[in-house]
Parts: C-alpha cells; structure tokens; sequence
C-alpha cells in the first residue's frame, strides 16, 4: 500500500462497477494549498466511497482540518481536482453551493448562531437554501432534535445549552439538510470530557445509518469502532492510510508510530 | 469539615451530605446601605459631601429662576420686563403655536397635527415590543406614513388640500421631518456602505470607503451647503430639488457616513465562525449577512448607533443656515420679538429648546437600553 490511498483503488477493484466516479462521494486528486509561501497541503489524494467513514489523525498543524475545509471551500486549494459527490469544486459559486447543500459539517466550537433559538438554528438552512415551507422544515428539525435526544431545548438559545448539547444541535442542524457527506472537524475537542461521550454516541448512530463521514479526531475508541479507514497526516501530506485495525497493531511509518507512542498511553 | 480534621489526613471520604446553608446576612436598612455606598471611607465620605455641598449651592437657584421667581401669567412682555430674577414663561405660551408649526398658515395647522398624531401612533406600534403585526406597523410606517405626510403637508388642489409649499414649514414639523429622515436612511444606508467597505470587490470596496472618508473628514455645514448649493447641478437641467430636500439629502449621507463606521465595528466583532457556520449550511453571502452576521453585529452596536441617531438629533439645528426654519430657529426669531424682549427672555426660550432636545435624546437612550436589556435576556449569554 502507499500512503496516497492506493489500497482503496484495489480493494474497489474487486467490483468493476464500482470503478466508475460516481461511486465517490469524495475524490481529492493531487490536492495543494499553500498559506502565502507556508505549504499546507502537498499532494494530498484521496477517494472516499459512498458510505464510508474516514478518520483523520495527526499532529495539530499536519494539515488535518485544511484537508476537510477544503472539500466544502471553507479553504480554497491552488492545485489539483476535488469532486464532491460528482461536482468538481472550482471557482464557480453554483458548484460551491450545490456542493454545500450535499456536504454537512460540525465544528470544533459548534458555530451555532447565538441569536436564534435551537429550532430556528436547524430550519433556518431548509428554509431559506432549500426554499422549504416554514411549518415542514419545523417538523423536520424536530425529528433530528429527537433524533440527537435533546427535542425539549427547541425553544431555548445556544447559550443556555451545555457543549455537549451544542455540539449535538449542531449535527442535528446539518442533518437538516438531508447531506449526502458529513464533515466533522475535531467535533469533541471542545468539550468538558463527561459530554465527549454523548456526541461521539450521536456520530456513531449517524455512522451506523450508512451516512458518509470524514472526521478529523483524536478519539481513537471512536475511529477503532467505526472508521473504514484511518488516514494519517503529518506536515501536510497523507502519510499512511489503512484499515483501523492494521493502522494501530502495524502502523508501518515512522511518523505514525511516533504520533501514536504519543497519544496512546 | 473543619481545618482541624484536614490535619494528617490523605484520604477522605464523605459520609454525611452537606447542609444547604443560606448566605450570610446582609446588612440592611438606609443606614447600612448609606454608610456602604456614600461613606465607606475618608475619599468617599469628602466626595458625598462635596457633591451634596454642590447640589445645595445649584438647586435653589435653579428653583428661583424656573418656579418661584418666574413670570406665569402675562399678556405681554410688560411684566417680564419688570422682572429681573425669573424665567418669562408667559412668552413661550404666547409663542407655542410658533414653536410647534412655524410660518404654517394657521387654518391648515390640522393637517400638521393629523400627520404627527399618525406619526406618533405608527412609531409606538412600531417600537412597542410587545405590539401585536409590527411588520403591519413597519409596513405603514415605511411606505404609506410618507405619500400620506407628503400629501397632507404639501396638498394638492385635486384634493381640495390648499398647496403649503415647504418654505411655509417650521418649527418643531421640521426637526422632526429632518430627523426623521436623517434617522430612517442613515442606518440602511450606512449598513450598506459598511458591507461595501468589508467587500472585497475592489471597486466596491474603494467607492465606499472613498465616500465615508469623504464625508466623515467634511464638517457637516459644509456638507449641509454642498447639498444646497451642488445637489441640483447632478441633476437634469431644470429639474430644482425643493429647498428642504437638499438639506434632508445632506443629512442623510453625512449620518450614513459615520452609521457606517460603527456598522462595520460590530461585524468585525463577529467570529469567523459564524460566516463558516452559515457558509457550511449553504447560505449565501446576502443570506449570510441578512440572517446571520447583521442582527448580531446590529445588537452589538446598538449604544453606537443610538449615539449616532442623538448626534443627528441635535445636529438638524445646524440646517437653519441654508435658510430652513426648525425649532431653534424659531425660538430665535420669537425671542427677538420687541414685545417680549425682556432680560430673560432669550434664556426662557433656549431652556425650552434645551428640555425639548433632552426629553427626545433621553428617550432615545433609555428605549434603546430596554432594547439591549431584552436582547440580553433572550439569549443569556
């Protein structure tokens, strides 16, 4: 296997139909960034399946979350080809909105929007991007507040809700947008660790459903437990890639067992 | 558990829960709360007595002056005359009418009340937080309040309404007319210009900023006689803008300018984070702005923005020197009436200015601190 994602192509190639694009819900090509003359991204590849689920490890400043800002244009890439489920994402603001409405993402600090209650924060995407009526988008929301256990908080204000809630209003606000894809970027390195629990249980169930995940996390309970694939990032390029079970028995790099001599004790 | 058993002691285990216990008393009662809040030590107990040595000097001057030395009834400007030590209060009912409406041929003064009645009851609807259909409210004030006032003030022989042509409206019709003005389209457009100033298209971006600079680096009479005097050379030949107009044009720009500036400060205030929140969500950028980034960074800046609409409150005197007959241009004129002229007549007549812009300004200040006490409670952050 080499570290830019040739043990997907293989393992797909089994089946010859699954050869076709369109099997992707992701594919990074030769992917670069740079911040001024800082090279934040260098040949980054990598294809994700439909209902796959990624984790994405490193050391803080590998490159990590820029990789996941970039496949719904949070970041810009320079160089190289991103198609998000079938929509190459170029400069042109109608792909970048297409892409937008298929691609969910939680945050690191939630990015709920402190002046709308927990309802309106969920119906206010399938209202206004989706042209959704008021009172449907509502039932909707309601049904992913159920859904991530918190329908009781519908009425009250981000501010009044513990992180760990936070983070689920916001997996239920993106979820209200029925997305293909879902990115998570370091979704519980926010919070108090009693509520880490209750938000990587919510990803599971989602993971579970079949819903394509990239995650960038330091929860490696969690990547062992659900993730197809692990990807390991270190200075801006993919390291070694593999399933997680070989991933923390053999990591093979030097810079992964490094990093994994470091976080697990 | 008392310091005693912390002695030599490693582990511990909580066998008893412990008691719920009230907060100590607080001393109360006035003496409690004078001797805590005014004499709490020498610095603080030589400063309430220097301020209540301070108030004892000021307040029965004041009172002589307002209450018990002042003329309260009068014909003429005889008494006042004779009266040195006091305010000539029979002047400013004699004058009232005046105030109120300026030059405003009298039979027509009904027209003016009607206006400022319906003003007046659009504007508590409006600004009522509890009212029921403000949008109903918004609706009438912003599109129907304007043709109505527009068409009830100027007239029109179609309508059997005799024509009052502007350089008939004063006094207090015109302060609130300009300020009115200046506050409706200052804060849209400084909104405006603020996003434009934030844009990142070039020429947006250079249009926008150019005009604030502009602007905010002019003093505002000269704006005021720029708009007089330049406004109709932008416009088709033989087609004069009313003399009221300019100046209302002119004041709305130069408050847009500085609403601008304080706009921008509150959408600076807002993290990244909630433009990638919207922005993840699928929301574009007037979406983004309208939705998201503007009712908060709005809120923020409410104590800027309400110090921009006294600013302008104030300021509208400053349109009299293209000739236009406000408030305090009508005190002017009346105070120098031979009839009244008495020694306090010109400072009867400017308190009252003085208590008419206070009573607006505090207004405006106290709304808008309910405004921020509400918002505060909504979110309890």
């Amino acid at each position: 296997m080499k570290p830019d994602g040739t043990l997907t192509m293989s393992a797909v190639a089994a089946s010859p139909a699954a050869r076709t694009g369109s099997d992707y819900a992701v594919e990074l090509a030769g992917v670069h960034k740079w911040y001024g003359a800082f090279h934040v991204l260098r040949d980054v590849n990598l294809r994700v399946r439909k209902g796959e689920k990624i984790v994405i490890c490193g050391p803080s400043g590998s490159g990590k979350s820029t990789m996941i800002r970039c496949i719904n244009r949070l970041e810009e890439h320079q160089k190289g080809n991103i198609v998000v489920n079938g929509t190459e994402l170029t400069n042109d603001l109608r792909r970048i909105d297409e892409v937008r409405r298929e691609v969910g993402m939680c945050f690191q600090h939630f990015n709920l929007f402190p002046h709308l209650t927990i309802l309106e924060n969920c119906t206010l995407a399938p209202i206004w991007v989706r042209k959704m009526p008021k009172k449907d988008a509502e039932e909707i929301a309601m049904k992913y507040l159920t859904r991530v256990r918190i329908p009781e908080q519908a009425n009250k204000y981000p501010g009044q809700l513990s992180g760990g809630q936070q983070q689920r209003v916001a997996i239920a606000r993106s979820l209200c947008m029925n997305p293909k894809i879902m990115l998570f970027d370091e979704p519980t390195s926010a919070l108090d660790p009693e509520m880490v629990k209750e938000v990587l249980d919510t990803m599971v169930s989602l993971a579970n459903e079949g819903m394509t995940m990239l995650c960038v996390t330091h929860e490696m309970g969690f990547a062992r437990q659900v993730a197809d694939r692990v990807v390991f990032m270190d200075a801006g390029e993919i390291v070694e890639m593999n399933t997680p079970d070989q991933f923390f028995s053999n990591p093979r790099h030097e810079r992964t067992r490094l990093f994994l001599g470091q976080i697990l004790h | 558990m008392s310091d005693a058993t912390y002695a030599n002691q490693t582990a511990y285990l909580r066998t008893t829960p412990a008691p719920a216990e009230p907060p100590p008393a607080l001393a109360q009662g006035p003496v409690a709360w004078a001797r805590q809040n005014l004499f709490s030590g020498p610095v603080s107990a030589l400063l309430t007595l220097a301020s209540i040595a301070f108030l004892v000097w000021v307040i029965p001057g004041l009172v002589r002056f307002l209450i018990t030395d002042a003329v309260w009834h009068a014909d003429s400007g005889e008494v006042c005359r004779a009266n040195q030590g006091g305010a000539c209060w029979p002047f400013i009912w004699a004058k009232a009418s005046f105030f109120w409406y300026g030059p405003y041929p009298e039979s027509q003064h009904w027209r003016v009340d009607l206006v400022e009645v319906v003003g007046a009851a659009l504007i508590v609807w409006l600004l009522w937080q509890g009212a029921p259909k403000r949008n109903v409210a918004a609706l009438l004030f912003f599109v129907a309040f304007p043709i109505l006032s527009f068409v009830l003030l100027r007239g029109s022989d179609w309508l059997g309404l005799p024509v009052v042509t502007t350089d008939l409206w004063g006094g207090v019709l015109v302060t609130l007319l300009v300020s009115l003005v200046g506050i409706v389209f200052s804060l849209p457009l400084g909104v405006l210009l603020a996003l434009g100033r934030r844009s990142k298209l070039p020429i947006v971006n250079a249009i926008c900023t150019g005009f604030i600079e502009i602007v905010r680096g002019v003093p505002f009479i000269i704006v005021l006689f720029m708009a007089n005097f330049m406004l109709p050379l932008f416009l088709p030949e033989g087609w004069t803008p009313d003399r009221l107009l300019r100046p209302l044009v002119g004041t709305a720009l130069f408050a847009a300018a500085y609403m601008a500036e304080v706009v921008r400060g509150g959408m600076q205030a807002m993290p990244k984070g909630q433009y990638e929140g919207a922005a993840s969500v699928g929301l574009g950028y007037w979406q983004t702005m309208r939705l998201i980034i503007l009712p908060q960074a709005l809120a923020l800046v409410i104590p800027g923005i309400v110090s921009n609409f006294i600013s302008l409150f104030k300021d509208t005197t400053l349109v009299a020197i293209v000739g236009i007959f406000d408030f305090l241009r009508t005190i002017e004129t009346a105070y120098n009436d031979p009839n009244w002229t008495s020694p306090t007549t010109s400072a009867t007549g400017l308190i009252t200015a003085a208590a008419f812009y206070w009573v607006f300004c505090f207004g405006m200040s106290r709304y808008s601190q309910g405004v921020e006490r509400r918002l505060r409670a909504g979110r309890r952050h």
